[in-house]
Formats: C-alpha cells, sequence, structure tokens
C-alpha cells in the first residue's frame, strides 16, 4: 500500500508498504532516514522513539498505515539548519554517547521532557527516561547532558 | 494482509463484521510486538486510531465514567488521576512513557493477559466492559471477561467499546511486584478498593492465575468484619491481625504457576504480603478523609501512596 505522512515538516511518500510493517522500517528503508535505530523491536530500548503528532512513541510498534496522514518528528529533524539542537550539543559536551545507537531515542525523549518540564528533578529525569536503554554509557553522562541541556534550555 | 481503518465507530463495527478474522491494532504494544517478531500473520490489521468515539472517556449523570477502549495510560493518568486512582496507580506502573503514550486500556482488556496491569484495578472497582457488534451492545463485568490466558469473552465480530467505572466512594491501591521499577510485566499485582457506599471490599489478582480474577470470599471476609465491628462508621484503626487474615485469604484465591519471572511460591508469599498492605493503606486513607476519596473532580490530584 501506499502512505503518505508529514516527516519533519516535509510531505512525504513511502510505496510498496507492507501492511503490517512498522513506522521504524517504513522511516529508515523507504524514507531515507536512518537516524532512528532499530535494536528490539519490542518496544524495550526506546531507540526507535520517533514523536507522533507531538507524542513520543516507539516507531517500533506504531504500524506504518496508522501513521497515514499524520505528522512525525524524527532525530533528523532535531537540528535547526546548521545548529544542532541545545539538547544535541549538550549530548557531545557531556560526552553523553559511545556506540551512539541509543542516542537518537535519548535525544527524543530529553527533548520532550524539556519542552514539558524545563527544570527537571533528578527522579523527573530518570522517569522521563526510563523507556531509553543504553549499554554504553552507565548513564551518569547521559544524566549529566540532560542537566546541562536543561540549564541551556532555560537560559 | 490488509489494512483497514475505519474512520467511525459504526463503520469499525461494519468492518470487523466483514472481515472477523482482521485483526484490531489499537496502540499496538501487543500487536506490533507479535508481527514484528513473526508471531502473528493476521488476514488483516483493522486500525482503531482512527475511530474518534474511541478515543474519548465521559462522565455520565450518576458520575459514572466511560473510558473509551482508545484512551492511552498517559491520558488516564493526565486527565483521571484523581478521578479513578486505582487505575491511574496501574497505569502509572506500565511500560515506559512512550509505551504509556500509546497503549490503552482498551488494549490490555484485548490481550487479557494475566499480567496486565488495568485488569486488577479495574476488578477492584468493579468495572464493566462494554463490548458491541453490529448485533448490538453487551455490558459484561470485568470478572466475566476473561475466559483463559489471553482469552476473553469476546466474539469474532465483537470489539471492545468502553470500559465503565463508578468513580469510588473510597480509598484504593494497586501493588505490582517486579524485578525494577521501569518497565516490568508483573510477577504479580493487586488492585484494592474500599466501596463504603455498599459497604464492600474490591479485590483484584494479577499474575498469579490463569486470569486476572477477584478474591471474593477474602472481600466479603473483610468487608463482613468491618460490618460486624462497625468500622465502616467509626473508621477505627483495624483489628490486630484482620489484614493479615486479609492477605492470607487473597493468597487463597490465587492459582499461580513457576515461570521465568517468578516461582508460584513466591507469588503466593507476595500476593499475601500486597494484599494485607493494600488493605492497611486504604484503612489509613479512609480513616483520614472525608469519606469522598476520589470523588471530588480534581483529576490532577497525585494518588500514589
Ligand atoms: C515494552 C513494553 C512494556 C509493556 N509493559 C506493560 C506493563 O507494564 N503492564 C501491562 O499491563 N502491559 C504492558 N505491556 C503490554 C501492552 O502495552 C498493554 O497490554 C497495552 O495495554 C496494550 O494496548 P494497545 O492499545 O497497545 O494494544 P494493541 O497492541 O493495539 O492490541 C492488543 C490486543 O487487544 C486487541 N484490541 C485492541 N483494541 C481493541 C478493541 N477496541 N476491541 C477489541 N480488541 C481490541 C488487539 O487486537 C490485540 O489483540 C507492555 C508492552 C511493551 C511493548
Ligand atoms: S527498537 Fe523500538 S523500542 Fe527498541
Ligand atoms: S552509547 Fe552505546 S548504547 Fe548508549
Amino acid at each position: 500500500m501506499r502512505i503518505e505522512l508529514t516527516v519533519n515538516g516535509t510531505r512525504r511518500e513511502a510505496d510498496d508498504v507492507w501492511e503490517g510493517e512498522s513506522l521504524l522500517y517504513a522511516l529508515r528503508e523507504r524514507l531515507g532516514l536512518p537516524g532512528s535505530k532499530n535494536a528490539c523491536e519490542q518496544g524495550e530500548c526506546g531507540s526507535c522513539t520517533v514523536y507522533l503528532d507531538g507524542t513520543p512513541v516507539c516507531s517500533c510498534l506504531v504500524a506504518a498505515g496508522q501513521a497515514q496522514g499524520r505528522e512525525v518528528t524524527t532525530v533528523e529533524g532535531l537540528r535547526e539548519g546548521d545548529e544542532l539542537d541545545p539538547v544535541q550539543q549538550a549530548f557531545v559536551e557531556k560526552g553523553a554517547v559511545q556506540c551512539g545507537f541509543c542516542t537518537p531515542g535519548f535525544l527524543m525523549s530529553t527533548k520532550d521532557l524539556l519542552q514539558r518540564n524545563p527544570n527537571p528533578s533528578d527522579p523527573e529525569i530518570r522517569e522521563a527516561l526510563a523507556g531509553n536503554l543504553c549499554r554504553c554509557t552507565g548513564y551518569e553522562k547521559i544524566l549529566d547532558a540532560v542537566r546541562a541541556a536543561a540549564a541551556v534550555t532555560q537560559r | 494482509m490488509d489494512f483497514l481503518a475505519p474512520t467511525s465507530w459504526a463503520e469499525a463495527l461494519e468492518t470487523k463484521a466483514a472481515h472477523p478474522d482482521a485483526l484490531p491494532v489499537a496502540g499496538g504494544t501487543d500487536v506490533m510486538v507479535e508481527l514484528n517478531f513473526d508471531h502473528r500473520r493476521p488476514a488483516a490489521l483493522l486500525d482503531l486510531n482512527r475511530v474518534p468515539e474511541l478515543q474519548e472517556w465521559s462522565r455520565a449523570d450518576d458520575g459514572r465514567i466511560r473510558l473509551g477502549a482508545g484512551v492511552t495510560y498517559s491520558r488516564v493518568i493526565a486527565e483521571l488521576g484523581g478521578t479513578l486512582p486505582g487505575l491511574a496507580m496501574a497505569a502509572r506502573t506500565v511500560g515506559s512513557p512512550q509505551i504509556r503514550n500509546r497503549g490503552t486500556v482498551g488494549g490490555n482488556l484485548g490481550a487479557a493477559s494475566p499480567a496486565g496491569d488495568s485488569h486488577p484495578a479495574l476488578l477492584a472497582a468493579f468495572a464493566e466492559v462494554e463490548i458491541a457488534s453490529v448485533r448490538g451492545t453487551r455490558v459484561v463485568p470485568v470478572a466475566d471477561f476473561f475466559t483463559g490466558v489471553k482469552r476473553s469473552v469476546l466474539e469474532p465480530d465483537e470489539l471492545i467499546a468502553a470500559v465503565r467505572i463508578t468513580p469510588p466512594a473510597g480509598p484504593q491501591q494497586f501493588c505490582k511486584i517486579g524485578t525494577r521499577n521501569a518497565m516490568v510485566i508483573a510477577v504479580s499485582a493487586f488492585g484494592f478498593a474500599l466501596h463504603p457506599d455498599r459497604r464492600e471490599v474490591g479485590t483484584g489478582i494479577g499474575s498469579a492465575a490463569p486470569t486476572p480474577r477477584p478474591a471474593p470470599e477474602a472481600a466479603a471476609f473483610l468487608a463482613g468484619e468491618l460490618e460486624a465491628a462497625g468500622l465502616w462508621d467509626s473508621r477505627s484503626p483495624l483489628p490486630e491481625g484482620l489484614a493479615t487474615e486479609f492477605g492470607r485469604r487473597v493468597r487463597d484465591a490465587a492459582a499461580p504457576i513457576d515461570d521465568v519471572r517468578g516461582s508460584a511460591a513466591y507469588r503466593l508469599h507476595a500476593l499475601s504480603v500486597m494484599a494485607r498492605r493494600a488493605a492497611t493503606w486504604a484503612w489509613d486513607a479512609y480513616r483520614t478523609d472525608d469519606g469522598n476519596d476520589g470523588n471530588d473532580g480534581n483529576d490532577h490530584r497525585s494518588a500514589a501512596a
């Protein structure tokens, strides 16, 4: 089937979409947007996190057809022009990235958190990132990056 | 495979009648895992996201909440946290933010897993499931909805329309045991509600029997003891040992198995402890509040214990 949706502000179409295929697969394999990662395909790791009409979801658990006509934002849509988003910049500066596989998902969850709550407490950060797993960093640098991004965003 | 995407409730029911083998998909948090792992290849998917009626909840004149099957856990927490505290407590323990943003109470019922977290809360609240097809609508008490492991009374042409829940007249509790706080399928879970208006106790056992189930004998025992001692009115402390005996009787209502998440013996022990604690916490709340807990229209109050 064909699906039409808005991705990162641009109207996109994908053809030959299999009816049972995930939005993650359609983004990566049909729309040339490999930023969202596939690590578990079962909602456990959060590396495929995108916004569906503004709400963070695991794109591996959304049927591509369910995204028909809707707005999707992926990690590729975070930066403005050549400028990294403050959340991305904070992850770079705080060394919150090792292999980087989990990073797109953490960026999406962090950005969403800071939009809702510009000054989160540590427990609030942990709760907001509970759906994202990282097997490299031990999370400390990620928490540093979130706190740093919050400080910048608030300024 | 077909992808069927009705845009109204009437069309959804007609589509299900015409394609009884179509698999409904709401949040997809159960269905998509099965598709991604090739565990299931339905003839068609029936997308319910575009059916506006399913995404709504409303309050009837008598105060009853009708929760559309497609309302997500995130919305239950944000919009009904104070009105349906037991269900909201259960919703807060589901998966992760991303899962709660998509997962629905209707999908939890549809999956009918013995470990579904909304089930103990719905059981304890004496909730009812509104089921519909082109043939008509029927209302089934949650306690009668589950027929076996991942099986329910749903006929092939039926869909879940909504859950009907009376906002509680007394405190509610939800307890869940898992290996960590986030992203955990319950090893066992327990829902509890005091219903001072009907002088009854509501119970719901999760992950400790082939289906979610109430503990009616334990509930009747506790309600009877409260009645006999005049405690509903006096709101005096619970007599020594009563909550413990209640926990024991809840345990006796369970029929767990050993599996990778935990042994049957551990589940039984955990249940008796959770039931004792839930009853104690709820009774403490009942003693200190105005008897109108959760029914104050304040949808944003935290229900955390
Ligand atoms: C990472 C992860 C963590 C999870 N953690 C938890 C947890 O902590 N607690 C918990 O209880 N569950 C958990 N789940 C399971 C799942 O999120 C819940 O069962 C959720 O409520 C399913 O809702 P859904 O809308 O996503 O259902 P879907 O996947 O869309 O559907 C589930 C089932 O219900 C049927 N269905 C859906 N809507 C209807 C309807 N209106 N009428 C008839 N049938 C319908 C579908 O056909 C399917 O059989 C988790 C899942 C994942 C992937
Ligand atoms: S790939 Fe979607 S949550 Fe892991
Ligand atoms: S940096 Fe490797 S998984 Fe997080």
